[in-house]
């Protein structure tokens, strides 16, 4: 069962963003985005997404998808779609 | 290695970056350029493709339309895609690409239109494609509409858009007949195979237009690859099987033929009757089967006796069963088959065994059949092993060509020398400039032989077609028939014409042919070509693979002399070779050579 704290989820998704953008070295934090973390394009996303959901066994809504913009947001949304 | 035919797709979406970083530290990987026009966005199928390729032995390099720009790419603007100079393009449609779909209450004569307009679109592609860049084109078929908006009545009525889609499916498929550089992937089939609501990924659609689910981007990736494994000759040729509780239920040598399951009068029984059905499919399409059994023969031979029994003996084209270790006998089987084991595909119910082989000879293919028989020709299908991309004439009477070799090495037995044996064959070749009725032939057997080839350089269709019109090449294929059958199209040389020389670029055989002399009647041939072409000087190359070893002194037994390349860069360890014409001494003696017609 993963951990479900802010922190916790946010630890999961750092080897899952390393991989997704091919760097290793990477930490994100809840303001990472597209627009200041280089090689998260909407391809990344797409990927980041599908890696996410199923890793901690979630289904996100269509309109939730479309408003994700920073880690933070994902951190969120993972941490209450799970609990559900 | 990881084996993604069988990797779970979440191994492959969670570690995609770092796979592929590992994969493209192979060595030898052979390059391959792919354009991929898609109605919707192909990214995730080209990640895909991409792992698959690279553990392959490719190296990819991807073009991809912008989402839902395929037609324009392809027939109004199809310069980025020149520019490119892909070996393969590759169009994936889907039913939200269909333009001409017939309104509801529509008649038969509109209907018909419809598909006439639908495929006019289609036509205008794949022209465009063949007059531009002349490469294969894979295209895809449609799948099951995702909502049958008239129920059962959509497959029916002239309305129904499944019904419209069925019929262009037809159309397309006759296309395929007709064009030797279409081929077509049946999405159908393999959406059909995984189930259309496991096929749609509307919420990815609407986000990002990426239509399909990872699940079946991942299922037409697979059938890509093993599309492409068949175009370069890659396809596996023979099913090794083993007989215990594989072939029949029970064990032979403990049980009694008697007590073995096979036949009616049990499900288990049936169910090794539907496997052995199986297998002999496959056999009549042209893969070869074999046995590795650890059993005394006679007991395992007596198996195929069951009355009951789907198989027979002589649908068996090399049978092994002893109490070796089952990689050593499969080493014995490609011996005697003249193939190498990375044609194999090893079904054994025991993951003992299954574990053995894959480690000492990982070449093999060696499917996790489990040990439920009911399971083992669905697993061996998921792994797309033997893919065809054209039935030829040679494939559906491939096992016969093997029956009849086995026949000529009891009569070899009998001569006194072997001269008198390659007479009593009574052979005529036909050995002459490529025609157009044998270029796909000549394509197959390049991209596939790997035994007997000097050089193994692979040609597409499209690049022999060039060379059979080119004044600057001389190349010629030889047929090979004697009293126990015909062997069909066996040899391949291309020469390429530079000032008196000539540079023989390709020289290869089927194994099927080896120690018949055909390889004499193949340089008389090509000699006599050169001095009518003012030639005075042959050069052959060689160079080294993992099989070849068997053609590396073969121009020093032409008798060509050491030579040195004039200031081409050649592999590692190649060889050249030299031969002047002015006294050369035709070679064959024991082959009849037909006139030819186009000389």
């Amino acid at each position: 069962m993963p951990d479900l704290t802010a922190d916790g989820v946010l630890a999961e998704l750092q080897p899952i963003f390393q991989e997704a953008l091919d760097n290793p070295g990477l930490t994100v934090t809840r303001g990472s985005s597209g627009l200041n973390t280089p090689g998260w394009d909407s391809i990344a996303h797409i990927e980041i997404i599908e890696m996410v959901e199923r890793h901690f066994k979630v289904r996100f809504d269509l309109g939730e998808v479309q408003d994700l913009k920073t880690v933070g947001d994902l951190v969120d949304l993972t941490r209450r779609t799970a609990q559900h | 290695m990881v084996d993604f035919s069988f990797c779970h797709i979440d191994e492959i979406l969670m570690h995609r970056k770092s796979l592929r970083r590992q994969l493209l530290t192979a060595e030898e990987l052979k390059d391959l350029r792919v354009a991929v026009l898609g109605g919707a966005t192909t990214t995730e199928l080209v990640n895909f493709l991409d792992l698959l390729l690279l553990q392959g032995g490719f190296r990819p390099v991807f073009y991809q339309s912008e989402y839902g720009r395929y037609y324009e790419d392809a027939v109004q603007d199809p310069q980025a895609l020149i520019d490119f100079a892909p070996d393969l393009v590759y169009i994936h449609t889907s039913c939200r690409d269909v333009r001409h779909s017939p309104p509801i209450d529509c008649t038969e004569a509109q209907f018909n239109e419809s598909v006439e307009s639908e495929l006019e679109r289609f036509l205008e592609i794949w022209n465009s494609l063949d007059r531009n860049l002349g490469c294969q084109v894979i295209q895809s078929n449609f799948e099951t509409p995702p909502y049958a908006i008239l129920g059962n009545m959509d497959s029916v009525a002239y309305g129904g858009l499944s019904r419209f889609l069925m019929q262009v499916n037809v159309a397309f498929a006759q296309e395929a007949c007709k064009r030797p550089k279409l081929i077509l992937q049946d999405a159908h089939g393999i959406s059909a195979r995984l189930g259309t609501r496991n096929w749609f990924d509307w919420r990815r659609y609407w986000n990002y237009k990426l239509l399909l689910t990872p699940e079946a981007n991942l299922e037409v990736a697979r059938s890509l690859y093993s599309m492409v494994r068949a175009m370069y000759g890659k396809s596996r040729k023979v099913l090794v099987l083993d007989l215990d509780n594989t072939l029949w239920g029970g064990v032979i040598g403990d049980d009694g033929i008697e007590k073995i399951q096979i036949g009616r009068e049990t499900p288990v029984a049936e169910a090794y009757t539907a496997f052995q059905e199986y297998c002999l499919s496959l056999r009549n399409r042209g893969i070869l089967l074999a046995v590795c059994s650890k059993n005394t023969e006679e007991i395992a031979k007596s198996g195929f006796e069951h009355p009951s029994s789907i198989l027979k003996l002589e649908d068996i084209s090399c049978f092994k069963a002893n109490w070796n270790p089952k990689h050593e006998n499969l080493q014995e089987i490609a011996r005697e088959l003249n193939l190498g084991v990375d044609s194999f595909v090893f079904v054994d119910d025991n993951p003992a065994e299954r574990v053995i082989v894959q480690a000492q000879l990982p070449q093999v293919a060696v499917p996790d059949v489990g040990s439920d028989v009911s399971r083992f020709a669905e697993i061996l299908e998921q792994g797309r092993f033997f893919e065809p991309i054209a039935l030829s004439k040679e494939d559906l009477v491939r096992a016969a060509l093997y029956a009849d070799n086995s026949r000529r090495a009891a009569l070899q037995r009998k001569f006194a020398n072997y001269g008198e044996y390659l007479d009593s064959l009574e052979m005529v070749a036909e050995i002459d400039s490529f025609k157009p009725l044998y270029l796909d032939r000549i394509a197959q057997l390049t991209n596939k032989t790997n035994q007997f080839n000097l050089t193994t350089q692979r040609y597409t269709l499209a690049e022999m077609e060039a060379i059979a019109g080119d004044e600057h090449h001389i190349a010629l294929y030889g047929r090979l028939t004697d009293r126990f059958g015909d062997n069909g199209l066996i040899s391949i040389v291309v020469g390429r014409i530079e000032r008196a020389t000539l540079h023989i670029d390709l020289w290869l055989m089927s194994c099927r042919v080896l120690k018949r002399d055909m390889e004499f009647a193949m340089l008389d041939a090509i000699v006599e070509r050169s001095l009518d072409a003012g030639l005075e000087r042959l050069m052959g190359y060689y160079f080294p693979t993992a099989k070849n070893g068997m053609v590396a002194d073969f121009y020093a037994k032409l008798g060509f002399e050491p030579s040195v390349a004039d200031d081409r860069a050649l592999p590692e360890g190649a060889t050249v070779w030299n031969l002047h014409l002015a006294d050369y001494k035709p070679k064959n003696q024991h082959i009849h050579v037909m006139e030819h017609a186009n000389a």
